[in-house]
């Protein structure tokens, strides 16, 4: 029962990092159409520059603040020239392009940083507490704790600021968007840049603790994806629901499946995600809570 | 107007658009092709003929990879898997059944096909975004299998294959023909390519004719294309079919040239190397995808002549610098990245431009 629980917290934690780069895929799907392949990019990066400033020194939250700034700013750049160029083209050369994107900000950072581990220097580092006889990293309830609050503040954007509304008025319907003044390229970038700030929140919580920050951070992402299509694309509640549930599916395979079924591999909790995403996607092709494409000829 | 079409002949019967080689340059240039074909393995020492005959293999695979994105228009993350199941099938088949040279390559690349069949069905219901991720899923479950069914694969450790091409006494790996000697990459330069020609023959037969109209319509538009008779079942399934042939008959050749194969041959890299070399030598043309490989596999072998004349490049990936590795995958990304934006068309635009010039000299158009 305590493995359970424990199983339980750290399978929340792992969703909620999943569920923070699945909202990034949203926004960004539904502003460009484009499911985003750079954001394993982008989350790599934002957790090596956060490194780098609590390298020089820099206070945690104020490191993670700028680092937020500046991979906001990367993905600013990124929309405006290259994404913005790709308008009217074909939805798969976009799909390629960030395809591409995410193997140059991949080796950008092997430049910058190179090869080797490192620690990020975040407060919790690898201390737990045990509550009954139940041991909980700090770093899983700080992952959960501001996964929440990170969420819960993009809804709030979403639902009441006047860019949220505007980014989903755009999405509902471009033209009639743009008739009421909303620009599209503008909205784009904001998409980009909300991309960047979550990926800077997803990237120091993988490389938090014992674990450390290097390349492989950004396969994370790309594990992210079927929890995405879970939800649906276009859904950011269906974004949440599905980075958790694929985190807690993960955790239980890995603590259960694993260790009773080792003819399946020693991995096979890495593959489970995905072939859960393939059943589902037989019955619902648009995810749990996406929504069909109209489709006209 | 007579000189401008000097070197152009109107069509004037059915027959005559079937021909293949139409204009006087263009016989030249298959002439020059053939003789290049001939001599090359002559003229290439082992280091460089071991590099185009993985050019070659590439080809292949790249030419299937263009049929399904280049005229069917599905996106796939997973040609690395069906380019992966062709190699273990070249080692099960030609290794433990002990099938004869040609029928060990046509199985492999029918399995490759049958499995690449599977995946149609999610390409009827899917679209787009969602096709690229079931692929990705494709990729990373293929990649599990190879790792762990050590019964056909050796697992982690990889397996040796010793797929050999050879009917009766006639062994590629130690030509001779009338007293003429071949090495083993000569002999599997004219081999290799010799398939290439065959393949991307049969391509371009399938891109121009009614398989390839229909797989066209469904690109464009795939409703409209349902709507004028296209059955979507039938085609959108065939072409994975034979894309998938396609990269497993490449695999296949891949496991018998190089002897080894290993799971990690069959990476997300190498699927993202297939679709750059479609990007890169021109979506929806065949002698692109030819273009492609060969170019995108030189690339990283040219980069490696030159790097330790690079003052960011380090050979070992110790201390400061990019290993070659990283490099090249970060050529590819620019790659794919500046190609889509500048030139979507590919190096076969290029070509194509160069050549209307010259038809047309001295008009620009």
């Amino acid at each position: 029962m305590t493995d359970f629980i424990q199983y339980l917290l750290a399978g929340l934690a792992l969703g909620s990092i999943y569920s923070l780069i699945c909202v990034a895929f949203v926004v960004v799907y539904r502003a460009t159409g484009v499911v985003n392949f750079a954001q394993g990019g982008l989350v790599v990066f934002g957790a090596y520059s956060t490194y780098q400033l609590i390298a020089w020194q820099l206070p945690f939250a104020l490191a993670v603040l700028l680092a937020a700034v500046v991979t906001a700013g990367l993905g600013l750049l990124i929309e405006r020239f290259v994404l913005r160029r790709l308008v009217g083209q074909p939805v798969f050369a976009a799909i390629l392009v960030t395809l591409g994107l995410l193997f140059v900000l991949e080796q950008l950072c092997t430049t910058i940083w190179g090869y080797d581990l490192r620690i990020l220097g975040d407060p919790w580092g690898v201390r737990t507490w045990r509550i009954a006889d139940v041991t909980i990293r700090v770093s899983d309830v700080w992952t959960i704790a501001a996964s929440v609050l990170a969420l819960v503040s993009c809804f709030l954007v979403f639902r009441y600021s006047t860019i949220g509304i505007a980014m989903r008025a755009a999405a509902s319907d471009p033209e009639a968007a743009l008739a009421h003044g909303v620009s599209p390229q503008m909205i784009q970038g904001i998409a980009w840049a909300f991309a960047g700030v979550l990926a800077v929140v997803a990237g120091v919580f993988i490389g938090a603790g014992s674990r450390g920050v290097d390349l492989t951070v950004s396969m994370v992402a790309l594990r992210a994806f079927p929890a995405a299509i879970l939800g649906g694309l276009d859904s950011t509640e269906g974004a949440v629901a599905g980075g958790l549930a694929v985190g807690l599916v993960e955790v239980m395979s890995a603590a259960y499946i694993t260790p009773n079924a080792p003819w399946l591999g020693a991995n096979v909790h890495v593959v489970i995600p995905y072939v859960l995403m393939i059943g589902v996607m037989l019955v619902r092709p648009y995810g749990l809570f996406g929504t069909a494409e109209v489709r006209r000829a | 107007m007579s000189l401008a079409l000097r070197n152009t002949r109107l069509t004037t019967d059915y027959a005559d658009d079937l021909v293949l080689f139409r204009s006087r340059p263009a016989q030249a240039g298959a002439l020059l092709l053939l003789l290049g074909w001939l001599l090359l393995p002559h003229l290439l020492g082992e280091y460089w003929a071991t590099i185009f005959v993985y050019a070659g293999i590439a080809s292949i695979g790249a030419i299937g990879l263009n049929l399904l994105t280049g005229f069917a228009g599905q996106v796939s993350m997973g040609h690395a898997v069906f380019y992966g199941i062709g190699a273990y099938g070249a080692a099960v088949f030609a290794d433990r059944w002990g099938l004869p040279f040609p029928l060990w390559l046509i199985a492999a690349a029918a399995v490759g096909g049958l499995v690449g069949g599977l995946v149609g069905p999610f390409a009827l219901r899917l679209r787009g975004n969602y096709l690229v991720i079931i692929s990705l899923g494709l990729l990373v479950i293929g990649q599990h299998v190879f790792e762990n069914w050590t019964g056909v694969t050796g697992g982690l450790t990889g397996t040796a294959v010793r797929a050999k091409v050879a009917i009766g006494t006639l062994d590629v790996s130690a030509l001779s023909v009338g007293g003429l000697r071949f090495s083993r990459n000569q002999g599997y330069l004219y081999f290799v390519w010799g398939m290439v020609a065959l393949l991307a023959l049969a391509a371009h037969n399938i891109a121009r004719s009614r398989p390839g109209r229909a797989l066209q319509a469904i690109r464009d538009r795939d409703l409209a294309a349902e709507v004028i008779g296209v059955s979507q079942v039938h085609y959108k399934v065939g072409a994975f079919v034979l894309s998938s042939g396609y990269a497993a008959c490449a695999g296949a050749l891949y496991a018998s040239y190089a002897r080894y194969v290993s799971p990690l041959d069959f990476s997300l890299f190498l699927s993202i190397q297939f679709i750059a070399m479609i990007v890169v030598g021109g979506i929806g043309r065949i002698y692109g995808s030819i273009l492609g490989a060969v170019f995108l596999t030189l690339l990283p072998r040219i980069i490696e002549s030159v790097s330790g004349t690079l003052p960011f490049v380090s050979a070992d990936g110790t201390g400061r610098g990019l290993t070659v590795q990283s490099l090249n995958q970060a050529m590819f990304g620019v790659l794919i990245i500046s190609f889509l934006l500048f030139e979507p068309l590919g190096l076969a635009e290029l070509w194509r431009r160069a050549t209307r010039y010259f038809k047309s000299w001295p008009f620009s158009y």
